[in-house]
């Protein structure tokens, strides 16, 4: 069983469509025994930083969080789900994230070129920098992702799966272990994120 | 590199596609469902969904038609049509649009767009202008652009991005089904005067017609289209290729 963590930001309509799409059974849940007896989790997010981190911690469910990952149990972030993996974020002030992976995330229009727009909304294409990832397993160099952030993760080479061209490289995926994170969302990138799903349903 | 976007927009009215289509290979051509996944497998980056429907019963029709195409095609999916308050954000978003699109329902009361975008995020609230030229100004209109608002339309699209809306939909009535091509002009003076995605609408009517808005116009983001792909004037997949053989960044299948 997948369990989609649910701790009341944003619809997760399409992420639940996507899941069921590719065959995984799955349940959207906030019961912190679902979630720690999960075979995946998933922790999506949109929005800010900080009220997503205020809503996850309100709930108690941060602990849960890093609990079953510190388990083994897979666990993927979506987006800002993947930013509230890192130690902090600087988001209206700063706050402090997961520390699941270790690294920050940094407002983009601190590094891009000034005439691009922010946020970054549409497809763009990703740089696969780990070979040996299991989540890009059967996914082209060069495949297209959708992208809509504001912000992004930084001082985390070391985790970094994939990137993406905004005028420089910008993280567009890391993993730790069994943790993973993607800041585009694979639940909208058509037949190439299906398949990042399916990639993460089968890691054990 | 990000690329641009290309977007057919479908019009629903009572659950069924309005406009007609012929396509090889769908059985059903005026299923809203049917068509969604067409576009989806034929490399369509987005697509958009109107509601011009007006009965009750038609617009439960339209969330549960909306509901089912969500469930099925994993590409962003935005809603216009109708949307008139946040409560209409939250029928259309609970049944898996990504995007709501707001027209009208901006012009009439201007607390809806940062009411949204405060609920939702400003990469969720979408506006939608219908644009003329009038005495020598763009000007708004409202009602499907039968209503000149008096508006300044310049003015009045930077003043709904200042207030949260994240992407701008320009649709220029001038030169709507005339497919003589996009409105160049309009869509320069939008592009200077706002930071976010601005998407050109009105006017395609070849492939040549989107290679020069995205060769003159770097700032636009995405081409919106409805009846030149729903009669298969202009195939996706071939207005793509060209595009990127124009050196124009596209996402091909």
């Amino acid at each position: 069983m997948l369990a989609i963590i649910d701790y009341g930001v944003g619809n997760l309509f399409s992420l639940k469509s996507s899941i069921q799409a590719i065959g995984t059974e799955n349940v959207i849940t906030s019961d912190p025994s679902v979630i720690k007896n999960a075979d995946h989790l998933i922790l999506p997010g949109v929005g800010a930083f900080g009220d997503a981190m205020d809503k996850l911690r309100s709930t108690g469910l941060d602990k849960t969080v890093i609990e079953a990952a510190a388990s083994g149990i897979p666990l993927l972030g979506i987006c800002v789900g993947m930013q509230m993996l890192f130690t902090k974020d600087f988001e209206y002030g700063e706050h402090d994230g997961l520390d699941l992976i270790s690294g920050e995330v940094r407002d983009i229009r601190e590094i891009i070129s000034s005439e691009l727009k922010v946020p970054e909304i549409g497809w763009n294409s990703l740089h696969l920098t780990k070979q040996e990832s299991k989540l890009f397993d059967g996914i082209k160099e060069g495949a297209y992702v959708y992208f809509v952030h504001s912000y992004s993760a930084v001082k985390c080479d070391k985790d970094i799966s994939a990137l993406t061209d905004y005028s420089v490289p910008i993280t567009a995926a890391v993993e730790s272990a069994n943790v993973y994170g993607t800041q585009f969302h694979p639940e909208k990138s058509g037949a190439v994120g299906l398949r990042i799903l399916e990639n993460f349903c089968h890691i054990k | 590199m990000l690329t641009k976007r290309i977007i057919p927009c479908l019009d629903v009215r009572d659950g069924r596609v309005v406009k007609g289509v012929n396509f090889e290979g769908l059985n059903d051509v005026s299923s809203p469902i049917e068509l969604a996944r067409y576009y989806s497998e034929n490399g369509a980056d987005e697509l958009v969904f109107y509601d011009i429907t007006a009965s009750a019963e038609g617009r439960k029709l339209f969330t549960d038609i909306l509901t089912e195409v969500a469930h099925q095609i994993f590409i962003p999916l935005t809603v216009g049509g109708g949307i008139n308050s946040v409560e209409d954000f939250d029928r259309v978003l609970k049944c898996g649009a990504d995007k709501v699109s707001v027209n009208s329902g901006a012009i009439r009361n201007p607390k809806l767009i940062p009411e949204a975008a405060a609920k939702y995020g400003n990469q969720c609230v979408v506006i939608s202008a219908d644009v003329k030229r009038v005495d020598g100004e763009f000007r708004v209109f409202a009602k499907g652009g039968r209503v000149d608002t008096g508006m300044e339309a310049i003015s009045w699209i930077k003043s709904c991005v200042d207030n949260g809306a994240g992407e701008v939909v320009l649709n220029s009535i001038d030169t709507d089904g005339v497919k003589k091509g996009f409105d160049l002009e309009m869509l320069e003076a939008v592009s200077n005067a706002v930071d976010v995605p601005v998407i050109a609408s009105g006017g395609a009517g070849c492939i040549d017609d989107f290679v020069k808005l995205f060769k003159t116009l770097p700032k636009v983001d995405a081409g919106l289209a409805a009846s030149i792909f729903h009669f298969g004037e202009v195939s996706i997949t071939e207005l793509k290729d060209k595009l990127s053989r124009e050196s124009i960044a596209m996402r091909l299948m």
